[in-house]
């Protein structure tokens, strides 16, 4: 079989070679230029175990002692195991709140804010804790 | 020994719907189709009294209002979202897993040392980390282990998994369960069967597989020597290409302008396009049907379907529409009272199968592909969408949902509120 050459192609496509600041001394490579960044994940902060994260949107004032104050979101984890003094979200009378959980002397949902009265959970009633609340997401400046 | 777990959540959208409200617990819920049409879910409360799968909502209105049943839109969002926790959970239990359903998925277990354990525990993370019910049904192959997990579901004293890796256990299972509880044993096939004396899971295991096959299928006798626990059916890693991507609804009523239902199908064609691009596929064919209700005596019936082809593959949705809109123009017929239409593309390709042609340059293909992605990327942020002339997505006109819940997961503006 013969080849015929029809045309040239165009311009070969430029081959970008990167030029390193540093200076790379022989023999032995800058330890420098390793150095690599990436930008920052927030949710890298907030977020350990995604499938099992949840948000919920704060309401009212029952809490605004431990920094939660109305509108704000919160990040439960529900794979955490909720221990005495976390801040959860129970559900409790057929409903979702947010409470500080108390184990010890006896069980009881503690609101923080003084102007209201923790919740006693009696033996028996039912208390499920939806997750624990890990970060409270704050706005500063409201929409 | 070859072992398969199937785990399957438990009425999993009326779980979902139960996630965030407490107050549904252990009453009624029901979950109804897209456009509210018929029951797709039902807590065990709602099956209770007696409500049937796949009933029309209409039927069963009276014990709905009477025992105060909370009724559902399918909320897709949600569920799709809870999907995914699901199936994310359930990789840390195997590295090799099959998601065969948007609720079930297959886990190998070979070489697990004590299966009951462990599938209780993938129970007990799920419902913890998620927050849905789930049962495990564990076998030596997945006809066997989607038994397994029916008694787990039927049976409350089994705890919610059962291993059904001794034989004498399989076979006692068997004897009690209907043949048309088998997995890929369809109501045709259930019916021929009894014909011939097989009631039972257990009868059609005894069946002589090559006489099975002569009669019904290969697939049929796969279905047996899987009930005798010769594992046929091995775990799809790479889910089978897609074949065809369609888009089609009925719409919540019915239309009758030119300009109304020119608007739906080109919703349509957008869905699709954008389906296709999710999956990485180009197609080359597409079709369109519009049609009206066989059931509807108050206008002339009509339908009619058309078929084209692009000039090269494609997954742009300019493309796609351009088709899709001259296809409409061939089939429309004035004076109907259409109930449903829909467009589906076909003859799919991977981009890396496809030979470029003389006319097309490679700019083009990038240009378009980086307008399809940005196009993506915003209609997806939920911060706005972009949409092209013909389409008017921006309401669910053609899709009636009065019961749907609020995208508890997927929008910030429906994030539940705790107090």
């Amino acid at each position: 079989m013969k080849a015929n050459l029809i045309g040239r192609a165009g311009d070969v496509a430029r081959l970008d070679i990167p030029l390193f600041l540093d200076a790379v001394p022989a023999g032995f490579p800058s330890p420098a230029s390793d150095y690599k960044e990436r930008t920052l994940d927030l949710n890298e902060l907030c977020v350990k175990n995604p499938a099992a994260t949840y948000f919920v949107r704060a309401q009212g004032d029952s809490m605004i002692e431990a920094g939660i104050f109305p509108g704000d979101v919160l990040v439960v984890d529900r794979s955490l195991e909720a221990r005495h003094g976390d801040v959860v979200i129970a559900e409790f009378n057929g409903e979702l709140t947010v409470k500080r959980l108390e184990l010890k002397p006896e069980v009881r949902l503690v609101p923080m804010n003084r102007r209201h009265a923790p919740v006693p959970v009696p033996e028996g009633a039912e208390l499920e804790i939806f997750g624990v609340v890990t970060t409270v997401i704050h706005s500063l400046r409201k929409p | 020994m070859r072992r398969f777990a199937l785990v399957d959540c438990n009425n999993f959208y009326c779980s979902c719907e139960r996630l965030f409200r407490p107050d549904l617990k252990r009453v009624p819920v029901v979950v109804l189709s897209n456009n509210d049409g018929c029951i797709v879910a039902r807590s065990p409360e709602a099956r209770a009294l007696g409500i049937g799968m796949g009933v029309p909502l209409f039927k069963v209105r009276e014990t709905v209002r009477r025992h105060n049943v909370r009724v559902f839109s399918s909320n897709y969002a949600l569920y799709g979202d809870i999907s995914a926790r699901v199936m994310q959970t359930l990789e840390r239990f195997s590295p090799d897993l099959e998601i065969y359903s948007i609720d079930e998925a297959f886990l190998d277990l070979s070489g697990v040392a004590s299966p009951v354990a462990y599938g209780q525990e993938i129970r007990a993370t799920v419902r913890r980390h998620v927050g849905v019910p789930v049962s495990v049904g564990i076998a030596p192959t997945k006809t066997l282990a989607k038994l397994a997990n029916y008694a787990a579901k039927r049976f409350a004293e089994t705890g919610g998994v059962v291993d059904l890796s001794a034989p004498h256990k399989q076979r006692r299972l068997l004897a009690i369960t209907p043949v048309g509880e088998v997995w890929g044993v369809g109501r045709r096939i259930a019916a021929s069967l009894q014909k011939l004396g097989v009631t039972t899971a257990l009868d059609l295991a005894r069946m002589e597989p090559r006489r099975i096959r002569r009669r019904f299928s290969v697939v049929l006798e796969r279905t047996v020597r899987e009930l005798n626990g010769e594992s046929c059916i091995g775990l799809e890693a790479m889910p089978a290409a897609k074949k065809q991507i369609v888009c089609s609804r009925s719409f919540g009523e019915k239309l009758t302008g030119y300009a109304e239902v020119r608007q739906a199908v080109c919703e349509f064609a957008a869905r699709t396009a954008e389906k296709l691009r999710r999956e990485e596929l180009l197609a080359r064919m597409v079709h369109l049907f519009i049609r009206t209700s066989p059931f509807d005596g108050s206008g002339p019936g009509y339908s009619n379907a058309a078929t084209g082809t692009l000039p090269c593959p494609s997954a742009d949705s300019r493309a796609i529409l351009a088709l899709v809109t001259r296809l409409f123009d061939d089939i429309w017929k004035d004076g109907c009272r259409y109930a449903k239409a829909g467009v589906m593309l076909g003859d799919l390709c991977s981009p890396d199968q496809v030979q470029p042609d003389l006319f097309t340059a490679g700019d083009d293909q990038d240009r378009s592909d980086r307008l399809m992605r940005a196009i993506d990327a915003i209609n997806h942020s939920g911060r706005g969408k972009i949409w092209f002339g013909g389409q008017r997505p921006q309401t669910d006109w053609f899709m009636r949902r009065a019961h749907l819940s609020p995208a508890y997961t997927t929008r910030w503006e429906c994030i539940p509120e705790v107090c």
